[in-house]
């Protein structure tokens, strides 16, 4: 078991004489936002990696406390803005669970099938943007193609392409478009046919393979001790599904597997987001035939109020777990909101894998952790 | 050994290298795989969905007459104040006072587009437009009365 003790005392690395301090970013193409980085270099090995935070901060907790529970779910659409519609879900989620309200089994399950077609969303872009921060340009047009497809069908049923605000305490906004199924189902065809690209053009590369198998390892242990979350843990072999171990809506009456690689390198993030694709895809074949006739929004108030209390809910986003934390006073506003993203933590392991490696792996090691700023913010 | 190993390590490279390639140069000569669409060129064909939502607007029939009672529902669903509703009173014909919107301000550079506004509205008064093209030179030219000058409620909306 690791020591909490540990971590804190090799934390304390001071630049010594000879050693170069760099500044990435927080303007840097490779951080993809506004992260700065302050790296102690010795020669070309990092002696230390330090995380500036704030400069995408928006305070949208404190922001959240002056809106209503019908207003707020809005904002944490730019949270992380690749999952937008699993961040709404978690709030909407947690009103709910306020509320005590009941939701209808279609509405359930149009919620389920955006979220996974989030994460396959999200895992496209990761995937590009990841063989890109290695050099490797061509990827990224690959994977716009068919997350563009996505795009389309949420554009056709949200009415936006990446801030849709389409989860409402109590079902979902609007019902789903009527071309909704057709469209998926052609989606799902073109991913079957264009997936195994994927693998050529990257997964099999050489160059990949070395600058990748090795790098950034990242103990079973030290993901837990960390607080890491989502492919970050999964990838060292840490179960942390929390579709599997606090199912929440459908999950538990779907089939589908928590993908789990024992490797702890950047190689074996890298295959469980892939694999996470497949096991989207399966979830969306089971579901997409079957939503069921009814209502898709349950009925609430014209004005939501919360009893007295704390409510904490919890879902996995395509980064790991987000929760969502509201203290209600008994008003129409909540008294105090927190977010646990977990972009925050799996940034803070980056110090942890990248020393004693080389600079040049660094770029591919944040690659591996798929961070999004504004998440890490807020 | 080791020989056999290193050949056999640099072989499987070059074919890893090769498959790569191999697909690259298929998308090179099929052209047309290549879903690329030139944005301003083709305007003309461009469709969007009719659930897009790109701006607030507020249908009016051919009379010059809105379904808007001034209820002001879109104004407090709004979480950013980006609609104002200024409201005066009409005298009915038979003399009694009856309330109506003077202006509808919407403020395009502050609208975030989530739609909970025209969710909230229980006449069907406003609906969302399906523009984009939204950059002007003056932030002043976003401010947007969404009533036509002269309009008045239509006949049988409360």
């Amino acid at each position: 078991m690791y020591r909490q003790t540990d971590i804190i005392s090799d934390a304390q690395v001071s630049p010594q004489e000879g050693d170069l301090v760099i500044n990435v970013g927080p303007q840097h193409p490779a951080t993809h936002g506004v992260l700065h980085l302050v790296i102690t270099l010795n020669g070309e090995t990092i002696k230390k990696v330090e995380p500036h935070l704030g400069y995408i901060h928006r305070s949208i907790e404190k922001m959240c406390e002056s809106l209503t529970y019908r207003q707020f779910i809005y904002v944490t659409s730019r949270m992380d803005y690749l999952s937008a519609h699993i961040n709404n879900h978690a709030c909407a989620l947690c009103v709910e669970k306020g509320l005590q309200v009941e939701i209808p089994a279609r509405a359930q399950v149009i919620r389920v099938l955006m979220d996974e077609l989030t994460r396959i969303a999200s895992h496209e872009l990761w995937w590009g943007a990841m063989a890109m921060d290695l050099g490797a340009f061509t990827p990224f047009f690959h994977a716009f193609r068919e997350r563009e497809t996505i795009n389309d069908i949420m554009e056709e049923t949200c009415g936006a392409r990446l801030t849709m605000n389409y989860m409402v305490p109590g079902g979902v906004m609007q019902d789903v478009h009527p071309n909704f199924q057709r469209r998926v189902k052609e989606f799902i065809q073109l991913y079957k046919r264009k997936i195994h690209e994927y693998d050529e053009l990257v997964t099999g590369n050489i160059i990949f393979q070395n600058r990748m198998k090795g790098v950034g390892y990242l103990s079973p242990e030290d993901a837990v001790a960390y607080g890491c979350s989502g492919p970050v843990t999964r990838g060292s072999g840490v179960s942390s599904d929390i579709r599997k171990i606090y199912p929440y809506e459908i999950y538990d009456k779907l089939n589908f597997d928590e993908v789990l690689e024992s490797g702890g390198d950047s190689f074996a993030r890298y295959m469980i987001r892939i694999r996470e694709m497949h096991e989207s895809i399966k979830i969306i074949e089971q579901l997409i035939d079957n939503i069921p006739e009814g209502d898709f929004q349950a009925k609430t108030k014209a004005v939501l109020k919360l009893p007295k209390g704390e409510f904490y809910t919890r879902v996995e986003t395509a980064r790991g777990e987000l929760g969502v934390y509201i203290v209600s006073e008994g008003g129409t506003t909540p008294y105090r909101i927190k977010f646990r993203s977990p972009g925050f933590s799996n940034l803070s392991v980056l110090d942890h894998i990248a020393r004693g490696s080389k600079i040049g792996d660094l770029v591919a090691m944040m690659g591996t952790l798929d961070l999004v700023i504004p998440d890490i913010d807020r | 050994m080791f020989i056999v190993k290193y050949i056999k390590d640099i072989l499987g490279a070059v074919k890893s290298l090769a498959i790569g390639m191999k697909r690259t140069l298929y998308y090179f000569t099929h052209h047309k795989e290549i879903i690329t669409q030139q944005y301003p060129d083709n305007k003309d064909t461009l469709v969007l969905p009719e659930r897009f939502k790109g701006e607030v607007v507020m249908p009016h029939n051919e009379v010059n007459e809105h379904r808007c009672t001034g209820c002001t529902a879109c104004e407090l669903a709004c979480p950013n104040g980006t609609i104002k509703v200024v409201t005066k009173f009409d005298i009915t014909p038979d003399g009694k006072k009856k309330k109506a919107i003077d202006k509808l301000v919407y403020h395009l550079e502050l609208c975030t587009m989530c739609n909970l506004c025209i969710e909230a509205c229980p006449s069907d008064a406003i609906k969302m437009a399906q523009t984009f093209e939204h950059s002007v030179y003056d932030r002043s030219q976003l401010t947007k009365i969404l009533n036509n000058p002269g309009s008045k409620i239509m006949e049988g909306v409360e």
